[in-house]
């Protein structure tokens, strides 16, 4: 994301100017907590109707519409439509659902992109929700596989067969899955044996948790967290903070037990993001379209990747990957970088790998190492360790909070990584 | 005092730079011991590695700062593989390897009564003596890598676990588990070790980070071993596992004497099922692990010492090491790398030979064509394919996405697309000259001229087969044996006009297969066909003589056969036997004839073809275990009968007529050129035709046996049937000479 000051400008002739106008999101809360009879298009039409809000945008200038989530609601697959449908918009603007895992909402970010810079809209929404706090819970493939045999089954007695064979072993629920399909193994496991690969130790995790949290905790109190829209609750009231921020101390965070691998992992509840529910979404425009409806763009958003590794050993480490590929794209260095917002998954082990000429050499196929990223430049204001993750809605979350830096900061580019299972990752700029 | 300790620093200096084998570092209050054997790939329990050990760990507990102690391999795939087998053969008497087995249990004993706790940290293969150090530790933690295994595989060579294994191991995973873990000499998974109360705690392997992956994770490994190591002198790790409510009430069983005997009685029959009582490793395993319940530790180690001293010495023992280092020859390419890898191989014929190799030929990664001429023939064999590895799903040594990502190196088709980037092509078509001719022509008009032609025929000469090709240089025989996924063994043919780089890309190929592979001469019916041949012409006349076939099973199985010589005869399927015989007795004319083959053909035409057809000599019946002999096959035995001689057909006689005629044709192969050493035809005969394990192969047999003694019997034979019991050349001349051997 750039705002064009006093460097080279990234625009490329023949390219449209893309522009972020505004972002935002609802606060991110614990799951279980005070979103618990939320569905998940709840959540995203709060994030959408604020945003409409915040921009006094008509309802009916906007063109589409993408969301990304991970884990969907069943009965809200396009999550995004049932969204849209019950903010108000009207039924003829055509809105679709993405996922991507941890980067759905990067996703939606750059289908947005694509469909303006293809000329096929103007001025789009694009957004991200997750909740935990509900969940689709199956019935076993054995009951599914009866249950759906019996709706075919014509007598009495074929249906009495069928309901016969019914075995206890059949009623065990299936949870969805927080494991990667392809190796079986949870992304929190996965993530252990990364660190351990990096040779990351539990002190510099613990460190890096405290960093997250006093930070985020610093810019709520100074309320530098803007895009926070404030969520009237049914018989709740209204919420207006993010509710996972805990700054402790190091003595605390030393006294926790890993909670993958036991006893010797070193990744513990602080080191990872807690379960989170939460919806965001930005507001993206061309500039001549901004500037015809008397926006002041904040950003324009240049250049992205996405890449994908190895799922069981590299699954997190995509922005290393992708990192000096956007960097080249775009022809500036990593010192040309004033803000950089990482989602905080595994980043230690991807700023060790950055760092690292072996890992450059070995496996990514480069001459030297990326390089050292600054480190006080570094998300802030907090990241998906102290703010959450809600799967989906990071992403969105990520850009808005580069682009708010950008302007408070004063700085000009920025650069947004994430990784996500499966092992992709993506970069705007 | 100053010079005295300076003196210290300098005899240490001086012992490091002797040892080659042991060395270690104290890290904080750990003593990280790392072993590594110079010049090998594996570490093994030599004597020079023994003595570094002791030595070091005298040194280690005279050190008043090391608290505990960390025993790792620097090795990458291997803790420590076993006792050196070597150290073992150099022995020439029981009592010498008794006196190893007492070194060994005596240095085990102090390592257990380690007054600092040891924590063994295992990754690789953890076999053999090398489990036996990690028991006698106080603690073990293991990589959850697919290539750390653990085990007790001496009773595959005849041995037991001579150095406190039999002993431990009982105590440690209880007493079924331990008969299981001796007896049967299997490797076990790191999961299923922590399951069974092997190993304390596990440690994923890593992938690459800063460093190789492999290099990582031993270094993790060590870091996580010595956090453990801490923490048991600390008092945070309990030694003590937390016992289930299963584990307790075993225990509480195992404490009935009564239990026990039961235990002992049900194992011991079950060997004697198995193994005829013609192994005697298994029936002293037990002893040794009762001596020690029974009578006390004492007891139980000096027994444990002498059975491994006794078992060494026996010939059983000799044979199945001899078989174990001709299996690892065999397991080299002796003919160097080829110029091209097979990345692309083709297989002609969808049956269960050509869906076999397909099978054991994808999951290493090589795209396979899989080509037949129908599709129900097609579907069957990929369906065959699926089947083997679905089956492997549900052991879960693989998980569902292997099987998939797997198969997708499968394809399965009717017509010769795809042929221009094939490196090589298996033909496993019907054994017809004719149709082996269109095949070969019709491949080679659509392959490109590196290809290389190979054909898996059990008897059809392979010089009479390229015979058809532009290009006989390319083609090689590869006889697999069915179940190919099965059957360990893999019959590479040569011509006199197969090329040397033709030969190595076959071997590698089969190494890919984890094939055990030996390369022969070509010739009617090889090595392995010609020498069942004749057994399977004499299994036919003593059918007509009137010997049951339950009888005749009986007889071989008790001889050490793996299954009875009829059920395998109905096994190879009666038309095959047929055919075979019919092509054999053309090229060898009347010494290779026993029974009338006319026995077999009318068979054929009757549909009796073997397991297959469901009905041969016995009647298959799907879902029943038990056989029944098929009256309508003993009609036709009964037309042609024949009466039995009664200086040839006691029970002995009768083996030894068939044993006898294997044998001598094993002999004449190699006489021939056929075979160019003894240990390839050892290898062949056990892992290909079932050849009785303990008596190491046809070649080891006739040093064990006696050359003269094996002539006599086939003297008294060759006085009734002729020349088919004429003893070869080879034979006559080791029975005239004693101290002519296979084997030194």
């Amino acid at each position: 994301l750039v705002q064009t000051k006093s460097k080279k400008t990234l625009a490329k002739p023949g390219v449209k100017n893309i522009v972020l106008v505004e972002g935002v999101r609802t606060p991110f809360l614990l799951s279980g907590t005070i979103y618990n009879d939320f569905m998940a298009h709840d959540l995203a039409r709060a994030a959408l109707l604020g945003l409409l809000n915040k921009t006094s945008l008509p309802k009916d200038a906007v063109d589409y519409i993408v969301y990304g989530t991970v884990i969907q609601e069943v009965k809200t697959s396009n999550v995004a439509r049932e969204a849209a449908l019950g903010a108000g918009i009207s039924e003829k603007i055509p809105a679709h659902t993405v996922t991507m895992a941890c980067i759905s909402a990067n996703q939606a970010i750059t289908t947005a992109v694509g469909l303006i810079a293809a000329g096929q809209c103007d001025v789009v929404v694009a957004g991200g929700v997750e909740t935990m706090s509900d969940m689709p819970i199956r019935h076993s493939r054995k009951m599914r596989k009866t249950m759906l045999t019996l709706n075919k089954a014509k007598t009495l007695s074929q249906r009495l067969t069928l309901l016969s064979k019914i075995r206890l072993g059949y009623l065990t629920p299936e949870l969805p899955a927080l494991t990667e399909f392809s190796t079986n193994e949870t992304m929190g496991h996965s993530a252990d044996r990364l660190t351990a690969a990096f040779g990351v130790s539990r002190r510099e995790q613990d460190e890096f948790a405290f960093r997250s949290h006093s930070l985020a905790k610093k810019a709520q109190d100074a309320g530098l967290l803007s895009d926070v829209l404030s969520v009237n609750v049914p018989g709740k009231g209204i919420v207006s903070k993010d509710n996972g921020i805990r700054p402790s101390s190091m003595e605390q965070l030393e006294k926790l037990k890993p909670v993958f691998i036991k006893p010797h992992g070193t990744i513990t509840p602080a080191s990872s993001s807690f379960l989170t529910d939460g919806a965001s979404a930005v507001l993206l425009m061309s500039e001549e379209k901004a500037l015809a409806m008397g926006y002041k763009p904040k950003a324009y958003l240049r250049d992205f990747v996405f890449v994908s590794q190895d799922p069981k050993d590299q699954l997190l480490l995509g922005p290393s990957y992708a990192t000096p590929e956007v960097l080249e794209k775009s022809g500036i260095t990593l010192d040309d970088i004033d803000v950089f917002e990482f989602h905080e998954g595994q980043i230690l082990a991807n700023l060790k790998a950055m760092d690292s000429d072996w890992f450059a050499q070995t496996c990514m196929g480069r001459k030297s190492k990326v390089g050292v990223l600054p480190i006080e430049k570094l998300n802030l204001w907090g990241g998906s360790l102290s703010l959450g993750h809600p799967f989906g809605a990071t992403g969105a979350r990520l850009v808005t909070a580069a682009v708010n830096r950008l302007k408070k900061e004063g700085g000009q580019y920025a650069l947004v990584a994430a990784c996500a299972a499966g092992g992709q990752v993506v970069f705007d700029l | 005092m100053f010079h005295q300790q300076f003196f210290m620093v300098g005899l240490l200096f001086v012992c490091r730079q002797i040892r080659s084998h042991v060395s270690y570092e104290v890290k904080d209050d750990v003593a990280v011991i790392r072993i590594n054997n110079p010049d090998s790939k594996v570490n093994t329990l030599s004597i020079p590695m023994q003595r570094e050990m002791a030595e070091v760990m005298n040194e280690v507990w005279a050190n008043g700062a090391v608290k505990s102690v960390v025993l790792i391999s620097s090795k990458p795939g291997c803790f420590i593989a076993g006792a050196d087998i070597n150290m073992i053969q150099a022995c020439r008497s029981a009592e010498e390897v008794t006196a190893l087995s007492q070194e060994g249990q005596k240095m085990f004993e102090k390592i257990e009564k380690s007054p600092i706790p040891i924590v063994a940290a295992i990754n690789g293969s953890c076999l053999g003596g090398g489990l036996e150090f990690a028991l006698a530790c106080q603690y073990r933690v293991a990589t959850k890598s697919r290539k750390t295994v653990l085990g007790t595989p001496e009773v595959m060579l005849g041995l037991l676990p001579g150095a406190g294994g039999t002993q431990r191991l009982p105590k440690m995973v209880g007493l079924p588990s331990a008969f299981d873990v001796m007896l049967t000499g299997r490797n076990i998974r790191a999961d299923k070790a922590k399951k069974m109360g092997l190993v304390h705690q596990l440690v994923d392997p890593l992938g690459p980070g800063l460093k190789d992956s492999d290099v990582r994770t031993v270094e993790y490994l060590e870091e996580v071993a010595v956090g453990f190591a801490k923490g048991i002198v600390n008092k945070s790790i309990p030694l003590t596992k937390r016992k289930g409510i299963m584990q307790k009430l075993q225990d509480y069983a195992m404490g009935i004497p009564f239990v026990r005997q039961q235990i002992y009685k049900t194992v011991t029959k079950r060997v004697m099922n198995q193994t005829k009582g013609l192994y005697p490793a298994p029936l002293k395993i037990i002893e040794c692990v009762k001596a020690g319940l029974e009578k006390g530790s004492e007891a139980g180690y000096l027994e444990e010492s002498q059975n491994f001293g006794k078992l060494a010495m026996t010939p059983e023992s000799k044979a199945l090491v001899g078989l174990y280092q001709g299996q690892v020859a065999c397991k080299k390419n002796r003919f160097g790398t080829p110029e091209r890898e097979v990345k692309n191989l083709a297989i002609l014929g969808a049956g269960l030979m050509g869906a076999g190799i397909a099978q054991v030929t994808v999951d290493k990664g090589v795209n396979v064509i899989l080509k037949d001429t129908a599709t129900e023939g097609l579907s069957r064999g990929q369906d065959q394919v699926y089947k083997g590895f679905n089956a492997k799903v549900k052991k879960k040594s693989i998980t569902s996405f292997e099987r998939d990502t797997t198969m997708s190196c499968l394809t399965g088709q009717l017509d010769y697309s795809g042929f221009e980037r094939v490196d090589m092509v298996i033909e496993a078509v019907f054994e017809d000259l004719s149709i082996k001719h269109k095949v070969l022509k019709e491949v080679e008009a659509v392959t490109p001229p590196h290809c290389i032609f190979a054909t898996n025929t059990s008897g059809l000469p392979i010089k009479d087969i390229a015979a058809a090709s532009k290009r006989p240089e390319n083609v090689i025989g590869m006889h697999y044996f069915s179940p190919v996924d099965k059957m360990q063994l893999l019959e590479i043919i040569t011509t006199d006009k197969t090329s040397k780089d033709t030969t190595a890309s076959a071997v590698a190929l089969g190494l890919k297969q984890g094939k055990i592979i030996i390369v022969v001469k070509d010739g009617p019916g090889f090595y392995t066909t010609r020498c069942l041949s004749p057994m399977l012409a004499e299994l036919l006349r003593l059918l007509q003589e009137g010997v049951e076939p339950k009888k005749l099973d009986l007889l071989t199985t008790s001889f050490g056969l793996p299954v009875g010589a009829v059920i395998l005869a109905d096994e190879v399927g009666i038309d095959v036997a047929a055919h075979v015989g019919k092509t054999m007795t053309k090229a060898f004319g009347s010494r290779l004839d026993g029974g009338n083959i006319e026995v077999v053909t009318t068979m054929v035409e009757k549909g009796f073809t073997g397991r297959k057809a469901g009905k041969g000599f016995y009647i298959y019946e799907k879902g029943s275990k038990s056989r029944n002999i098929n009256p309508a096959a003993e009609e036709i035995l009964k037309k042609f009968k024949l009466s039995a001689p009664p200086s040839v057909s006691s029970d002995s006689d009768v083996q030894y007529r068939l044993v006898s005629r294997f044998v001598n044709e094993a002999l004449l192969c190699l006489q021939e050129g056929i075979l160019s050493n003894p240990m390839e035809g050892d290898i062949g005969a056990v892992f290909g035709l079932g050849f009785p394990p303990f008596l190491g192969g046809p070649f080891r047999f006739v040093d064990a046996f006696g050359a003269d003694k094996l002539v006599q019997k086939m003297k008294k034979y060759e006085e009734v049937y002729g020349n088919q019991f004429t003893a070869c050349q080879l034979l006559q001349d080791h029975a005239k000479d004693s101290s002519k051997k296979f084997y030194k």
